[in-house]
């Protein structure tokens, strides 16, 4: 776009007057939205379900149907996980995207050619791993938070089977240290085998003279932060495909 | 000039018009700006914008969808506050008295809540839509900084609104919601490494979030401030840094 706006030689200065083409605009979009939400509220009421009694738990509870991602990583990581450490490592996530991307192309305008990589990241981590978990956690989760379809009956008294172990005992490991030992290297590999999967990506993709100019900050936390976003489907393949419970096991921490 | 065009420019000439606007209206380069300029409001926007900007396919008005659905929680709001009492005794009752007895009370409190569901999504895909243009590249990074901190006070916003309505959904959402905090790793009594801090179920968190070791009266109350002053006035003030920041940088757009 930028380069056929300069094919064409359009004047440099290319604006309009904000009154009356951009208060127009808005003004007819917040009419037909605040017309939508009208109709919208005529016509479905607000929830409101019987007095708060806190000796009656519903099952299942729910969270607001915009933290239902988070509570559905509940199933695969412990609450301090879950629920805090990964929620702000999120936060930090999308803080930090304006200082590790760094490709001056795609500023102020559509463009995927130039920026496939971070625009598929985006992509992956909104739409698949936030929405997707979103919805399962909406439509797909009933009592016991155990899966049941939409139209299916939600029937309390499912069993179903808790088969899940820790990975060091699913491997035979049945010392205690050994275990937990286990447990961090697998970790720990996890981690540096991702880092370097990603250099060798970097290099591949994008090459040495942009790896060098990006710089070891900007690649190490990148590195880190997917390394964490990967590790929530690497830990949904590992518990549906193998039933793993734990990777790590220590009296202070699983994950 | 027939009789309506007198009127109207008896009306447009006096004093105390000419007091409260100062542009005038003839459709000409120097009236446009000052129709901006002249008005606090319209004053948020600068007074020329680059054309491809306008266009709603560029934006998709998600940014300002988002400001709009704010206003109408604010004012649906305000109207409910009228009514809403947050005590644990009276908070439900009100809620009913609100749906069947107020005039208008379903449909303000309708709007309340659809506008506040709303205005997440916008906020997710505004924030999707400012990712696929870049528009957080250099000089915008800092304002995609505040874009962040709002978006997590739209969520902290409608979750703290949740808890109100003091019904059964309202009070197990918030418990689940809230849960996180205990165990919040060192400050959660559940967290991990709790015991070497010290925290306890009535000292951590979930507690300072409550405002005690459970959900009840204290919580309502808590919940309430936050909801109707605490966090609308730092979103205000966010907002503020925001939208001065997008007029002071421009809109983003290809390089001329």
């Amino acid at each position: 776009m930028a380069e056929s706006a300069q094919e064409r030689k359009l004047p440099v200065d290319d604006k309009i007057h904000t009154w009356p083409h951009l208060v127009r605009m808005e003004f007819l979009v917040a009419l037909f939205v605040l017309i939508g939400l009208t109709i919208w509220s005529l016509t479905i009421d607000a929830p409101l379900e019987e007095p708060a009694n806190p000796t009656k738990t519903p099952n299942p509870s729910k969270a607001p149907w915009y933290f239902l991602g988070l509570q559905e990583m509940l199933v695969y990581f412990d609450p301090w996980h879950a629920g805090v450490v990964l929620p702000t490592l999120i936060i930090v996530g999308l803080v930090v995207i304006p200082f590790i991307d760094t490709n001056p192309k795609g500023n102020g305008y559509y463009c995927f050619k130039d920026r496939k990589w971070e625009i598929l990241t985006f992509i992956f981590g909104f739409h698949i791993l936030w929405v997707v978990t979103i919805i399962i956690g909406t439509f797909f989760r009933g009592p016991g938070w155990n899966l049941f379809w939409p139209w299916q009956f939600w029937d309390t008294h499912k069993v179903v089977a808790l088969t899940n172990v820790d990975l060091p005992y699913l491997l035979g490991i049945r010392s205690y240290w050994v275990a937990a030992a286990f447990g961090l290297f697998a970790i720990g590999a996890y981690f540096i085998g991702w880092m370097g999967f990603f250099y060798w990506f970097v290099l591949k993709v994008k090459g040495k003279d942009f790896l060098e100019r990006w710089g070891m900050v900007r690649f190490n936390i990148t590195g880190v932060i997917l390394a964490v976003m990967m590790s929530l489907p690497a830990k949904m393949f590992l518990r549906l495909a193998f039933n793993v419970k734990y990777i790590l096991v220590t009296p202070w921490i699983n994950i | 000039m027939s009789p309506l065009e007198k009127i109207k420019n008896d009306i447009v000439e006096s004093q105390v018009w000419k007091a409260i606007f100062r542009h005038g209206y003839d459709d000409t380069p120097r009236n446009r700006v000052m129709m901006v300029t002249s008005n606090v409001f319209l004053h948020l926007h600068p007074a020329k914008v680059r054309r491809h900007a306008v266009r709603m396919r560029f934006t998709w008005c998600m940014g300002g969808l988002t400001f709009l659905m704010f206003l109408m929680t604010a004012i649906t709001g305000i109207y409910l506050m009228f009514y809403y009492r947050p005590v644990a005794e009276y908070a439900y009752a009100d809620m009913k008295y609100l749906e069947f007895d107020m005039p208008f009370g379903m449909l303000m409190r309708n709007m309340h809540r659809w506008a506040a569901h709303a205005m997440i999504v916008f906020v997710w895909l505004h924030m999707f839509r400012v990712f696929l243009t870049g528009s957080y590249k250099p000089p915008r990074e800092f304002n995609w900084i505040v874009g962040v901190l709002l978006l997590v006070l739209t969520l902290l916003l409608s979750f703290t609104g949740y808890l109100l309505p003091w019904d059964q959904l309202a009070i197990w959402a918030v418990t689940v919601g809230s849960n996180m905090a205990r165990a919040s790793p060192l400050l959660g009594y559940e967290g991990p490494f709790a015991e070497f801090v010290g925290v306890n179920p009535i000292y951590d968190a979930r507690a300072f979030l409550f405002g005690g070791g459970e959900i009840g009266p204290h919580t309502l109350l808590r919940f309430y401030i936050l909801h109707c002053i605490f966090i609308p006035l730092v979103a205000s003030i966010l907002m503020a840094v925001h939208f001065w920041r997008i007029r002071r940088d421009g809109f983003s757009g290809p390089s001329l």
